[in-house]
């Protein structure tokens, strides 16, 4: 069986979160309340299952062919884009202005969920769109917005995000990349890219490359990005496609996964014929990508949950079809009896539970920054995302690739086989904390910019909202395992990450533990909170509700204390990472 | 020409049914509800009707409880133009659900109805032939192709061993078969749109239906747990056990 929407999680995590954030306050969302947004998720979920699911596994076997300087999408995803893009799902989250519907992020982030489920290689076009339409929204010339956004929106053409390249990773201070100005005020691009999402590819009639180059006067570093719309096309003056812009895909990688995705090489203005126009002002490039980057983290943090659930739906099914092993009094039992199956099942069900409402809350906040009149509000949200969202990508990839592994543990032998799809999952996961910037780069953001630049004031906040749903019933168990990981959070704060002697490079060496710390601190809060409420509806739904109070035990036991074991790991100086000679 | 389709919420086909623990019927707390898959093709058909320009106006219609409003904005997002519920709480009977769409057929001046030849839930494969014989009109029933002429509707009906085409004269009653067509996705604007478009809620009193109890239902059970398999050794054991134990030869 392929992909089912976890329909029943999805609405009520997603009423969770409107609840939380409070969203139906909001003027704005009076028009798209949950009964809506249920609707949608239904609609979707069909198109997920019905329409991508089947084609996932043939973008793995087939991949995407390069040649001649064109590349060739696997067999079905063309057809499955034009009925994606006439649809209307592209512009789910982007105004209606441009062809969009508007919808607000607590709808979409389901939505994007299930896509990313059911072929997370082929769907990467949308959060590209997404992405690219909120920078030209945000930083674009009234110009650009007419040339490009109703397009992009209505996925007639596609966005691709051209940073990458061979000496500049995590370090895009290192491009170099040129843009060299005309007299028309258009720019000369000239260099090489690598590893750019649908640089390339046959479902569409135009891309829309948005990359980052460096002026000939610039600074050195990453003061001197500056940002550039380049179409594959120019565009001519009654918007339709002209000339080619000399850009050029020099070929595709051969990787571990998301085969049907292409990785492209690209060359601009080899010919010294591809022009750009400047997004928002020079040097500021890197200002306007972080607009991209940020929804992108969220977008590559519900990769992680998208594939989680997938895993867990496959190793599910499988283990109550493989028989092996007895019972007590010699029943031969499918595997799912087993208590240690149960175990790494619930692991995937806990994790992908906790992170998919993690998900949503952090979507339902974006919607309060993005649509309350309350300033105040506006930035507590702020500040709450800006913090959450290196947590949410960095943690929620890392374990969809412990879990995936999980997946394939319950498999056996055939998950080490390909044709389960087991496999897959697994390594379309390895990417996941690789890309839109590393695990070890979200650990330092989140260390660095989010917690000690800010003196710890927004992670103060969080715990103490954490604290509150501890102190609502200070008797269960599940609470005080939570208050308890606290305690040593703020020790940890306290001795360590705050304090002003500490040494860089130490810290430095334990920001992914911390990382992985608050990660399960968040996951282990959002379970005990749901588990709550979870208590108060018991009686609509014993087996649901009642599943839901197992997750928050189960995790508490299991998952927490390995939150605990990483503060341990962050406290201590001795840990021999400084004295090793490579 | 008007076109009413009927839309009934069952479970939904992905589902595992569950029967509650007293045998009374079918737990359906808690459990995910769709569109019966044969209405979804009468909609599409009806939807079909309209882009060839042959249908006016689609009209989607349920019988049920309040929560079918839901199966009726989905019928309005893939096409249909406005929808009418008439409501009960209790489970309506095919031979009522028949008598409230041949009141809106008349009502409405309907030339064509087209509905499901069955619901996923209860199986009955009644309300299309019922209406016929309340409304005196001619039936095309399991329809796997269905194509309006002047005054008439030709339909291709799946029978044992075949295909039968008859033609009707309109005003006239269709029932889908699995094959008449595939049923489109949604597209989200119109999911949006089906928002605003009218849902008009009725109950059997407006319409003056009036509703009998004919049948009872006793018990539900669920289907008797597969038993595992056995291995045979040879062609003549596997004979032997469907004779003897399985007494099926
Ligand atoms: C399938 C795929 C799709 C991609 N799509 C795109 C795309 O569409 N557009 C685009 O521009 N790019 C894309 N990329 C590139 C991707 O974003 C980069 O691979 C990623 O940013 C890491 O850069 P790198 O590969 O150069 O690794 P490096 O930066 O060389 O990193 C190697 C290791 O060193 C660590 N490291 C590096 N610097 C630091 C530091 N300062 N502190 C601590 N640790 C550090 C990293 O954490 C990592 O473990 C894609 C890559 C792949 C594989």
């Amino acid at each position: 069986m392929s992909y089912q929407a976890p329909y029943k999680d999805m609405q009520w995590l997603v009423e969770q979160a409107y609840q939380t954030q409070q969203l139906g306050n909001l003027e704005s969302l009076q028009d798209f309340d949950l009964d809506l947004a249920n609707a949608i998720i239904d609609e979707a979920s069909k198109f997920a299952s019905g329409v991508l699911a089947p084609l996932n596994m043939v973008g793995d076997e087939e991949g995407c062919t390069f040649s001649d300087g064109q590349v060739t999408t696997p067999t079905g995803w063309k057809d499955a884009y034009a009925q994606f893009r006439d649809s209307g799902w592209i512009g789910l989250a982007l105004p209606e202005e441009y062809g969009g519907q508007g919808l607000p992020k607590y709808i979409a982030q389901p939505v994007n969920e299930m896509w990313l489920s059911s072929n997370l290689a082929f769907v990467m076009f949308a959060a590209l769109a997404q992405g690219g339409s909120e920078i030209l929204l945000k930083f674009g010339s009234d110009e650009l917005k007419a040339r490009y956004l109703t397009q992009i929106v209505t996925g007639e053409w596609t966005v691709a995000m051209a940073l990458t390249e061979p000496n500049a990773g995590s370090d895009l201070g290192a491009l170099t990349t040129k843009a060299i100005p005309q007299a028309d005020g258009t720019y000369q691009i000239k260099g090489q890219k690598i590893y750019i999402t649908y640089g390339e590819h046959d479902m569409a009639e135009n891309i829309v490359h948005l990359v980052l180059a460096r002026t000939p006067d610039a600074p050195a570093g990453s003061r001197g990005l500056s940002l550039f719309a380049v179409p594959k096309y120019r565009v001519n003056e009654d918007g339709s496609c002209g000339e080619f812009n000399d850009i050029r895909c020099t070929g595709i990688e051969h990787k571990t996964g998301l085969h049907g995705s292409p990785t492209c090489s690209i060359s601009y203005g080899d010919n010294d014929n591809c022009v750009g126009e400047l997004i928002g002002n020079l040097n500021q490039g890197l200002m306007a990508m972080f607009v991209l980057m940020n929804e992108a983290r969220l977008s590559c943090g519900m990769q992680g949950v998208g594939l989680s659930e997938l895993a867990f739906q496959k190793a599910l099914q499988y283990s109550k079809e493989r028989v092996q092993g007895a019972r007590a009094d010699g029943q031969r039992v499918a595997i799912l009896e087993h208590p240690d199956v149960k175990r790494m099942l619930l692991n995937l069900r806990s994790e992908s539970f906790a992170l998919r409402s993690l998900g949503y809350q952090i979507a339902a906040l974006i919607d309060v920054s993005e649509q309350s009149d309350d300033a105040e509000a506006v930035k507590a949200a702020e500040k709450r995302i800006a913090l959450l969202t290196p947590i949410f990508k960095g943690f929620a990839t890392e374990q969809a690739n412990e879990l995936a592994g999980d997946a394939v543990q319950v498999f056996g032998g055939m998950g080490f086989v390909e044709e389960t799809g087991i496999a897959q999952v697994m390594r379309d996961a390895r990417i996941t904390t690789i890309y839109e910037g590393t695990t070890g780069i979200q650990a330092k953001d989140l260390l660095h910019r989010k917690i000690r630049v800010d003196q710890g004031r927004c992670i103060s906040e969080l715990m103490a909202d954490i604290r509150d749903v501890v102190e609502k019933s200070p008797d269960s168990v599940v609470n005080q395992r939570l208050g308890q990981a606290l305690n040593q959070l703020a020790h940890v704060l306290d001795s360590t990450i705050l304090n002003p002697s500490a040494e860089l490079a130490q810290l430095d060496a334990v920001a992914v533990p911390f990382l992985n710390a608050l990660g399960g601190i968040c996951c282990a809060w959002q379970l005990v909170e749901l588990a709550q409420r979870a208590q108060v509806s018991k009686a609509e739904d014993e087996v649901f509700f009642g599943n839901v109070v197992a997750l928050a035990e189960f995790y508490s036991a299991y998952k927490l204390p390995q939150a605990q074991a990483a503060l341990t790991t962050v406290i201590d100086e001795q840990n021999g990472v400084g004295n090793y000679e490579f | 020409m008007k076109v009413l389709v009927g839309v009934k919420r069952v479970i939904d086909y992905n589902v595992k049914v569950r029967v509650k623990s007293d045998n009374t019927d079918v737990d359906l707390s808690n459990t995910k509800m769709a569109i019966n898959p044969f209405c979804e093709i009468a909609v599409e058909e009806a939807i079909r009707l309209k882009e060839a320009g042959i249908a006016t106006e689609v009209i989607a219609v349920s019988v049920g409880s309040s929560a079918s409003q839901e199966q009726l904005r989905t019928a309005m997002a893939l096409g249909a133009d406005r929808a009418i519920l008439v409501e009960t709480e209790d489970t309506a009977e095919p031979l009522t659900v028949a008598k409230t769409f041949a009141k809106l057929m008349a009502d409405e001046g309907a030339e064509l109805v087209i509905l499901g030849k069955q619901s996923i839930d209860s199986d009955n494969n009644q309300v299309g032939q019922m209406l016929a014989a309340l409304t005196k009109r001619p039936q095309g029933t399991f329809a796997s192709n269905v194509s309006v002429e002047a005054g008439h509707v030709a339909v291709t009906r799946e029978i044992d061993g075949g295909l039968r085409t008859v033609k009707l004269a309109l005003p006239a009653i269709v029932t889908t078969d699995l094959r008449l067509n595939e049923p489109r996705f949604a597209k989200l604007p119109d999911i949006m749109k089906a928002k605003r478009k009218p849902l008009e809620t009725k109950t059997f009193a407006d319409l003056g239906v009036e509703v009998k109890q004919h049948i009872q239902l006793d018990k539900v059970e669920a289907p008797a747990a597969r038993q595992g398999g056995v291995k045979v050794g040879s062609v003549d054991e596997l004979i032997q056990k469907l004779k003897d134990e399985a007494k099926v030869i």
